[in-house]
């Protein structure tokens, strides 16, 4: 059974930066890149990952889609390399002002205009903004099934069985296809390193670009007044963070130690 | 007019403590808004839950039963939640942020062409707008994010933990609305198979005064053996971050952080855990962590209310034993 996948990646500033150097910039609201690297939001990795391996055990095709500014091309090369067989970036300065829903409505029309895909895969949820809400208003948007935190994809009898993972365990799930999902990372699935051949190969591949003006978008749903939320403010919680270390000669002292104030602390 | 709608959630013949903190919410929007607080029930024999939810502050309970909502399943409680918002009509929406409510949550925003707003952990209402700003975590949990809905109505999930359950009033009554769903299995296009529950023995994590998690500073599956010991010890739950669930020595279910589950216990034992922004997001209602690593500038340090630099396996072992003595076990 082949399978036409898109991966939908966004590029985000390196989440795992000490909270010392996380700065706002207090007029745009949003977090100040400085040196920090950008890197692809960490389970939209994962969802590159299944969709490769998909293809390699099934056959089919692997196109990675992002919406985001210029500099998302590098993330879409990474997925280029990582075995993503074509890649589209979107990228239009009327997103600017998009929030969750306008972004899906652009991610939607990009797919549509693509066309033919069985399985849509997005990460679980983003390494900055964390709503998770993405893919479920791009299901909606495409008016496909929709399923979250899948770990693992197998297909069957024409459609798939995606395992979902919940509070106390997992769940087995048959869709239809097309289906969109977002991927939780498992032992199955973590990301592979390319090779320098395929970073090579990827990096002399040619990335379309596609604007608002290609994509057939409902004109109410972009841009300056579309948005249905705003954020007002954004800003840094103070709070005291003075850690009392519990010294000792061996790990055995400091544990009698530990165990001595926890229960002056009446926490055990 | 209806003020909140509450979308109700049960387990094991009652409602989840998830429900009961949406509760809590409606009573505190109801104090705003001055309207009435209403809460979904979907299922398929919901009868007793009804006298629960007027005692826990629903003036009306919307209640929509069908074969095919015995379990949650995506398509068929959209459709279905969907519906019954067509006919209550609510300003607000509030679901769960877990597994089912960050599923149905932007999908229903979606149906209803709503505002939609993701795990806020509190709200106010503006004074010159007279609307409703909704504060949530942002970046993994190093900023706060204020957001203003501009169209109504809003659904909105409620960050798990982040309040008190609402009280009880025994007696205390509202007005029933049985609600018919046109729903059809022809209509679904996703379909629960089979749900596996994973064995936990002792306390659920989300309800757990004491969380005892571990990482990958525990270098292995049996690392755990040790944890799951002291939390048996100190009646708790035993998690994991990331990187223990990736690496397969923990099912994904016990994952604590962004991804995975939030906790708020009164103590948060970190094993071998380094801290990363991911896994900090899903303690940051915990009162107290108490942080084991041997890297003394592991981040997660700079979260951890008492540290130890040292060996996490001899200081848990130690640890078990220490607590035995103190707790008279």
């Amino acid at each position: 059974m082949s399978l036409n996948i898109v991966v939908c990646i966004k590029q985000i500033i390196d989440p795992e930066i000490p909270a010392s150097q996380f700065k706002i910039d207090p007029a745009t609201k949003r977090q100040v890149q400085g040196s920090h690297s950008l890197v692809i939001s960490a389970y939209d990795q994962n969802a590159i990952e299944v969709a490769i391996q998909l293809k390699e055990k099934h056959s089919g095709k692997v196109t990675a889609i992002s919406v985001g500014p210029a500099t998302a091309v590098t993330a879409l090369k990474s997925a280029l390399s990582m075995g993503a067989d074509e890649a589209i970036l979107v990228n239009d300065p009327l997103f600017g002002s998009q929030d969750q829903q306008g972004i899906a409505h652009v991610l939607a029309k990009a797919i549509e205009k693509a066309g033919g895909f069985d399985l849509i895969l997005t990460g679980c949820v983003s390494g900055d903004w964390g709503d998770r809400a993405v893919p479920a208003f791009m299901a909606e948007e495409l008016e496909m099934g929709f399923v979250s935190f899948v770990s693992r994809i197998e297909p069957k009898d024409g459609q798939v069985v995606l395992r979902r993972v919940v509070e106390d365990g997992y769940e087995l799930i048959e869709a239809k296809l097309p289906v969109l999902a977002s991927i939780i990372s498992d032992e199955t699935n973590t990301p592979r390193y390319p090779k320098l051949k395929d970073i090579m190969a990827a990096g002399k591949k040619t990335i379309p670009l596609w604007k608002a003006a290609d994509l057939g978008l409902d004109p109410d749903r972009v841009g300056q007044g579309a948005a249905r939320v705003a954020i007002t403010d954004v800003y840094i919680p103070t709070k005291e963070s003075k850690c009392e270390m519990i010294e000792g000669d061996t790990p055995e002292e400091q544990a009698v130690k530990l165990a001595a104030r926890l229960r002056e602390l009446k926490l055990i | 007019m209806l003020g909140t709608l509450v979308f109700a959630t049960t387990e094991g013949g009652g409602l989840t403590r998830n429900a009961l903190e949406l509760l809590a919410g409606g009573k505190r929007l109801k104090g705003k808004l001055a309207e009435p607080i209403g809460a979904a029930i979907l299922g398929k024999e919901l009868g007793p839950h009804v006298q629960q939810l007027f005692a826990y502050g629903a003036d009306q309970v919307y209640r929509a039963e069908h074969p095919l909502l015995e379990q949650y399943q995506g398509d068929a409680y959209a459709i279905a939640l969907h519906q019954v918002c067509q006919r209550a009509h609510p300003k607000v929406v509030l679901l769960p942020g877990d597994s089912i409510g960050r599923e149905l949550g932007p999908r229903l925003a979606h149906r209803l062409k709503a505002a939609f707003v993701a795990d806020f952990i509190d709200f106010d209402l503006d004074a010159a707008s007279g609307r409703l700003l909704f504060t949530r975590q942002a970046y993994g949990g190093k900023a706060m994010a204020v957001v203003q809905p501009h169209v109504s109505p809003v659904v909105a999930t409620v960050k798990v933990r982040a309040w008190d359950p609402a009280t009880k009033e025994e007696g205390r009554t509202g007005e029933e609305i049985r609600v018919d769903v046109a729903l059809e299995a022809s209509l679904l296009r996703t379909r629960l198979l089979e749900k596996i529950q994973e064995e936990v023995s002792g306390v659920k994590l989300e309800d757990a005064k004491i969380v005892v998690s571990g990482g990958r500073g525990l270098r292995g599956p049996e690392g755990f053996k040790v944890l799951e010991e002291l939390a048996q010890v100190l009646k708790g739950a035993v998690g994991a971050s990331r990187a223990a669930t990736d690496a397969g020595w923990v099912a994904p279910s016990w994952q604590v952080g962004q991804t995975g589950r939030s906790v708020s216990p009164e103590l948060y034992l970190a094993f071998g855990i380094s801290g990363a922004t991911q896994h900090v997001a899903g303690i940051s209602g915990a009162k107290n962590i108490v942080a084991i690593n041997t890297d003394p500038e592991a981040p997660i340090f700079k979260v951890a209310q008492l540290g130890v630099v040292g060996d996490w396996k001899a200081v848990a072992t130690k640890l078990i034993e220490s607590c035995k003595e103190l707790t008279g076990q």
